[in-house]
């Protein structure tokens, strides 16, 4: 029998299998597809202080293994969050994750204290990494200063497992890993999307109405597990590891290079049965290693 | 409706002209109940550049013989490498997807379509004539060469064509063409949007409902991705769940 639980501090996942936030709505588009208590957590979609429209179409481009977005936080608030959201799907027997977003700090700090009263939300991540906001979102995780702050006034009102969503797109990740982990951080997860960009030679416009987006799929996978070695070498919290992940090889590899547990998005558009089929192959691949127990894969790479 | 993600088996396959084709896919287990207007999102493989699934419409179902017709026109790499499809080569699809044309009863209907928007019109005919509608079918191509597969049309109603360059049927776009001097009590239509929208004009026009299929590109299909979004009088909602009918007035055209 092998042990698939894994421990963010106190937070227990019964795998190390989540979603990524905003490619699993609220759990209930996938209930057809799978069963949702077989998975370790589900991140739902980001969450604001105040409804969001999000982005005028067109918000999607597909590249080359992967696809641009810009959805831009559409969502209709935390209040609505907690009155009609959580009521529907609290019994999931999973952890439900909410993933925390804002344009200003203020935004941050009320809807993290709101989500704090939900009895079956143990954890939030705090989104400081969204490149598709015109205001907040990704500059608050492109400076450790920035970064620093939001996480602590986050945490002077949020009192259960606080995961931070780091940005890719920072000349050094460790740095900004580093600073909200002196803040308090209780996990991190990463990466969120990269900033990128895609145009139609033919009418020379942009593919996006907001010219650039979040880069996301199997093209980021290198991009991703770099980051994921670079911050599990700094820091002394779980590391949350996600980018391109499309198969059980793939989030092995994310343990290996340090990750605790780790999160499938982009290929839930693919496969919506995806994330049961990686918590399987991640057993079977147990089974042919002879590891007991998951956690003795984080971080076993073999530098040497 | 509980949707699905099965394989199916490539049954047949119909070259309509250099680029349009309808195949045959069988499904492993009995079909669940499609509604005219629903798509199906298909999974394309072994292509360099493509990487999300294929959203398409339904052409047709046969419950006796298991089989959704899919009706495709080469555009892109995906939809190329469909054609490449063999007999007997699976094919994986989510489906089904979306809501449905409204179906009224005992009417005069006119159907409209322009190019590959075709697509879901036959099983709309089909149901609209069971439900003891009079159906209209315009389709508006560029020349003869497009003008394919209009036999089966026939058996649930008439069927006119315009062209572009008027080498058969009427001269001009299905708009314009001379039927739509009768009356009708619904519009129904899918194609180009400058079409759909002259299509919505008319119906505004004459004060008739009028529904269009919208087909924004999207990622899931099922609601999850929030990127096929249109923008309609209720803000930003998801062309595959909420769509991809609506009727004109819930949109801002």
């Amino acid at each position: 029998m092998v042990n698939l639980e894994v421990k963010l501090k106190d937070l227990i996942l019964k795998n190390p299998v989540m979603t990524a936030s905003g490619t699993f709505g609220y759990g209930e588009e996938f209930e057809d597809f799978i069963d949702i208590s077989q998975l370790g957590g589900i991140l739902v979609k980001g969450t604001t202080r105040h409804h969001r429209e999000g982005n005028p179409y067109p918000r999607m481009a597909e590249t080359p293994s992967g696809m641009l977005n810009a959805v831009g936080l559409q969502n209709k608030g935390v209040e609505y969050f907690c009155d009609n959201i959580y009521p529907r799907i609290n019994h999931y027997n999973t952890n439900i994750l909410v993933n925390v977003s804002g344009s200003v700090i203020e935004d941050y700090v009320e809807t993290a204290a709101m989500i704090n009263e939900l009895d079956k939300i143990p954890a939030i991540e705090l989104n400081i990494s969204c490149p598709n906001v015109k205001e907040g979102g990704m500059a608050f995780g492109t400076s450790c200063s920035s970064a620093a702050s939001v996480v602590r006034e986050v945490r002077k009102v949020y009192k259960k497992h606080l995961m931070v969503k780091l940005s890719p797109n920072v000349t050094d990740i460790t740095e900004i890993a580093k600073a909200v982990e002196a803040e308090g951080a209780d996990s991190v997860s990463l990466i969120n999307t990269l900033l990128g960009m895609a145009i139609d030679s033919e009418t020379r416009k942009p593919l996006l109405s907001t010219v650039t987006g979040g880069l996301s799929g199997p093209c980021v996978k290198p991009v991703a597990l770099r980051m994921v070695w670079q911050v599990f070498n700094a820091v002394n919290i779980p590391i949350v590891g996600l980018g391109g992940i499309m198969n059980a090889k793939d989030a092995i590899e994310f343990i290996l290079a340090g990750a605790s547990a780790i999160q499938i998005g982009t290929a839930n558009f693919i496969d919506p049965q995806i994330t049961v089929k990686v918590v399987e192959g991640i057993k079977e691949y147990m089974i042919r290693h002879q590891v007991e127990n998951v956690t003795d894969l984080i971080g076993a790479i073999k530098t040497q | 409706m509980k949707k699905l993600v099965q394989d199916f088996e490539v049954l047949h396959k119909e070259e309509l002209n250099d680029g349009t084709f309808v195949i045959d896919v069988k499904a492993s287990a009995p079909l669940p109940d499609i509604k005219p207007g629903q798509f199906v999102n298909v999974l394309v493989e072994n292509t360099a550049n493509t990487f999300l699934r294929r959203p398409l419409s339904i052409h047709f179902v046969d419950y006796e013989k298991n089989i959704i017709k899919l009706y495709i026109k080469k555009i892109g790499e995906g939809t190329a490498k469909l054609g490449e499809l063999l007999l007997g080569d699976k094919l994986n699809i989510v489906f089904p997807l979306g809501n449905q044309y409204s179906i009224p009863k005992n009417s005069k209907t006119l159907l409209i379509g322009g190019g590959c928007g075709v697509a879901p019109l036959l099983y709309l005919a089909k149901h609209l004539k069971d439900a003891g509608n009079e159906v209209t079918t315009i389709l508006g191509v560029r020349s003869a060469y497009d003008a394919v597969e209009l036999d089966p049309y026939k058996q649930y109603g008439r069927i006119f064509v315009t062209t572009e360059d008027g080498s058969i049927g009427e001269k001009g776009y299905p708009t314009q063409h001379s039927v739509l001097n009768e009356k009708f009590d619904y519009t129904f239509t899918c194609g180009p949007e400058p079409m759909m929208k002259a299509v919505a004009a008319y119906s505004k026009s004459k004060n008739i409902p009028c529904e269009v299929s919208l087909e924004n590109t999207m990622a899931c299909g099922f609601g999850a991705c929030l990127c096929c979004v249109t923008d309609t009088k209720r803000g930003n909602i998801c062309t595959c769940t909420e769509g991809p009918v609506f009727n004109i007035n819930e949109l801002k055209w």
